[in-house]
């Protein structure tokens, strides 16, 4: 019985579900006290050893259902038997053969279900990774079941041309299909209980690693959750308080306060803490035509973390500068984008004039705790960059990042400034992918612990 | 797999149903998710995580099972900053510095006839370490946790508050329940305590420490299980009333609002209601007391414009069957 078990966790973990080895085998020792007989406590149990935060509660009871849907066999019970089988493969395989045509003549339930299961395991359905392989694995599991001599005694049955050839012909395909519609049920029951997650994460590799200026409309809301994962990840990894000790340094203050009961003799010795500093986020975006797809992204992101970030300012700019947090608090994201576009977006791109208003109106948000993230190619049409002006916030800058959606080999063609800017920024990163901007992100978080 | 000696102490938990009926009997109305997961902290040893918004009866598990069990509570607020010295034990310096004075003389005395330092720091070696020894031990929860002959029940609450070093310093007494004190010995806890730890979720536990806890999540009662809840809490509250308001709870709850009312809430309000003589619930008694089950003065604005709607759905019994709001 513990297989099962064994099988559920590792279809959990293909579904996100981080299950230790000890977890699993609190589950089998957990199952050991409750039993099986009752599928609700069943569940229950398993529900609170194996999935520990909400989420996972939801996935595990989707697949605790699934798994142990299929009538009063789960998944992978024809493994139990496995032993048997492989002792007397072959017996069992002619047994098996000769008697799939009365077995599902009989039309035993129990008997045609335990023969799938047995099947199945025969053709380790369970390894299924993607759903274009159901079919695949319905026909191996058919063939382990017998398929080739029904094949043999249909073909015998048409050519003798007879009535009754006929009549029993009808009969035997009518039979195959219905195995092979069972054997498929069976296959997606396995790929939806193995490969569904794997098949999702491949899909979320392959999104994030793509050009989100290739993306297709189709795409932006698969991103949105994609965004919204990341920034949970991020979140959790940064919101994590940590207190710094250094050692070495006695805070005689507090130390005297906290022995004062003591007679004054150091018996508790406190050393001065470092204070972590808060993050301190101020975004300058570039919303021209080539850079405000990767502005919408940085900023769905930056907004997903709020509760890890609450010290966050964004400013978009073509021509003149604007502040647009309020748009992104007030509103929904998309209104917000629309929004901020139809404010910031018209105007040619010119990166002097976005720096004299960020100088002129807001130069008090950037100190020595904030990080200056600038997202945009650099291309200023020729103007001024104002590169004195940079200079000066990146000095008073805890850092300075810049997110250049343009590749190095086009920094500083035709009208890019950016190896102009660039010696004044702490970094200066391409990115083209999700995957590059939470990196980017990340990296900013980083530095504040 | 599972040898029988492991499980020691608490004999009234000896299935999911005595746990159920063993806490509705000091008034704790559980639900089977709950009543299995203590069975099986009890069975495996392991503590609970409780998840949950606030006020739905994580504390007052911890409560109840001490009182069924007629063992000691022993409570572990956490809160930022909090540490072992306040978790689990502490010297009492105090008192060993007064001793230490007061035996000056005694100390002399003892080694007087020594003549070098070394000589002296000798004769004291022949004593016990005196003031290093129980007696100037100030035992905290949960040191004072494995001492119970008998168990006990620790509940640490809001562990989500406490610094992450705790977490991790936590972790460490948790899984084999036992304490070394330096200057004493290991203290092994003869019965292992039934541990619960409660989280509102201020910030995400680790993985390592959800990793060896069973994790249960209590939510919002669904409305026959709140009634239950007021009536065991609530005495002489008739059956209409009941009915009603605690519809009426439930409708709020599936509002657009700020903090939703918790059982304690209701179970305050029932009190309320009582102790105004309200034999149904009408709208003037609603408008004037639901200060006490909504503490958001916006949650109040958005409540009262639809308090006509919702009393009568709730007198209809609408709200039990789970009719959305128009929100």
């Amino acid at each position: 019985m513990d297989r099962q078990i064994t099988s559920f966790i590792r279809a959990l973990r293909s579904s996100d579900v981080r299950v230790s080895t000890g977890e699993a085998l609190d589950a089998v020792r957990a199952v050991a006290l409750v039993g099986y007989s009752d599928r609700t406590l069943l569940k229950d149990t398993l529900g609170c050893v194996l999935a520990k935060s909400p989420d996972e509660k939801v996935t595990f009871d989707e697949l605790f259902d699934l798994y142990f849907s299929r009538k009063d066999t789960p998944l992978g019970s024809g493994e139990s038997s496995d032993q048997n089988q492989e002792a007397n493969s072959d017996t069992a395989a002619k047994d098996v053969q000769q008697d799939l045509v009365e077995l599902m003549e009989s039309g035993d339930e129990t008997a045609i279900t335990t023969a799938i299961e047995k099947a199945a395991s025969a053709a380790e359905v369970d390894d299924i990774r993607f759903s274009t392989q159901v079919a695949y694995y319905a026909q191996q599991m058919v063939k382990q079941m017998g398929g080739e001599s029904l094949q043999s005694r249909l073909l015998d049955a048409l050519s003798q041309h007879t009535d009754e050839g006929e009549a029993e012909a009808e009969r035997l395909i009518e039979m195959r299909r219905d195995l092979t519609n069972r054997a498929r049920e069976r296959a997606q029951r396995a790929f939806d209980v193995f490969g569904k997650g794997e098949t999702r994460q491949f899909r979320e590799d392959y999104a994030a690693s793509k050009r989100l200026s290739a993306l297709d409309r189709s795409d932006m809301e698969r991103m949105k959750v994609l965004v919204a994962k990341i920034a949970k990840r991020l979140a959790v990894k940064h919101s994590r308080r940590r207190r710094k000790k250094s050692r070495g340094q006695l805070d005689v203050r507090r130390t005297m306060r906290a022995n004062a009961g003591m007679d004054g003799v150091p018996f508790n010795v406190i050393w001065r803490q470092k204070k972590r500093e808060r993050p301190k986020i101020v975004v300058v975006c570039d919303v021209s035509g080539s850079v405000a797809q990767y502005v919408r992204f940085l900023l769905l992101l930056l907004w997903s973390m709020k509760d890890v970030v609450p010290d966050l300012h964004a400013f978009a700019f073509s021509g003149r500068l604007y502040e647009v947090d309020e748009y992104l608090e007030d509103k929904p994201f998309e209104d917000a984008m629309a929004e901020i576009m139809r404010v910031a977006g018209l105007g040619s791109t010119s990166y002097g004039q976005a720096w004299s208003d960020l100088k002129v109106d807001h130069e008090q948000l950037i100190d020595r705790r904030t990080t200056l993230m600038v997202i945009g190619d650099g291309r200023s049409n020729y103007g001024d960059p104002r590169t004195d002006l940079f200079r000066d916030f990146a000095s008073r800058a805890k850092r300075t990042i810049w997110l250049n959606p343009e590749g190095p080999g086009l920094w500083g063609t035709g009208d890019s400034e950016i190896p102009r800017y660039h010696p004044y920024c702490n970094q200066m990163s391409h990115v083209a992918t999700l995957k590059d901007l939470e990196r980017a992100v990340d990296d900013v978080l980083s530095a504040y612990n | 797999m599972m040898s029988n000696d492991l499980i020691t102490g608490y004999e009234p938990m000896t299935s999911i149903e005595a746990i159920t009926a063993g806490l509705e009997s000091v008034g704790y109305i559980s639900t089977r998710p709950i009543s299995t997961s203590v069975f099986l902290a009890h069975g495996l040893r392991k503590p609970i995580l409780i998840e949950g918004p606030a006020g739905v009866g994580k504390t007052d598990l911890a409560a109840s099972l001490s009182r069924w069990l007629d063992v000691p509570l022993l409570r572990l607020q956490c809160y930022e900053g909090l540490d072992e010295g306040k978790a689990l034990y502490e010297w009492k310096y105090g008192k060993q510095l007064l001793y230490t004075q007061i035996l000056k003389e005694k100390l002399n005395d003892v080694i007087g006839d020594a003549q070098t330092l070394e000589a002296s720091l000798s004769e004291l070696g022949t004593f016990e370490d005196l003031f290093f020894s129980e007696q100037f031990l100030e035992a905290r929860p949960l040191l004072t946790a494995m001492r119970q002959s008998a168990g006990s029940v620790l509940l640490v609450d809001e562990i989500d508050k406490s610094d992450e070093e705790f977490e991790a310093f936590l972790l460490e007494v948790l899984s084999d329940y036992q304490v070394t004190v330096p200057e004493i010995g290991t203290i092994r806890a003869n019965v292992p305590p039934i541990v619960i730890l409660t989280s509102n979720n201020v910030r995400e536990l680790g993985d390592a420490l959800k990793r060896r806890c069973l994790h249960l999540h209590i939510g919002f009662p669904d409305h026959k299980r709140e009634q239950r809840i007021v009536q065991a809490r609530v005495e002489g509250i008739s059956e209409t009333l009941l009915d009603q308001m605690v519809g009426f709870v439930q409708s709020i709850r599936k509002l657009d609002i700020k903090k939703r009312p918790s059982i304690a809430e209701t179970v305050d309000w029932a009190k309320t209601l009582l102790l105004l003589h309200a034999n149904t619930l009408d709208e003037t008694f609603v408008r004037d007391t639901l200060n006490v089950l909504l503490k958001h003065e916006s949650d109040i604005a958005a409540v009262t414009t639809d308090i006509p709607k919702l009393v009568r759905q709730a007198a209809s019994g609408q709200s039990a069957s789970g009719r959305a709001s128009p929100y």
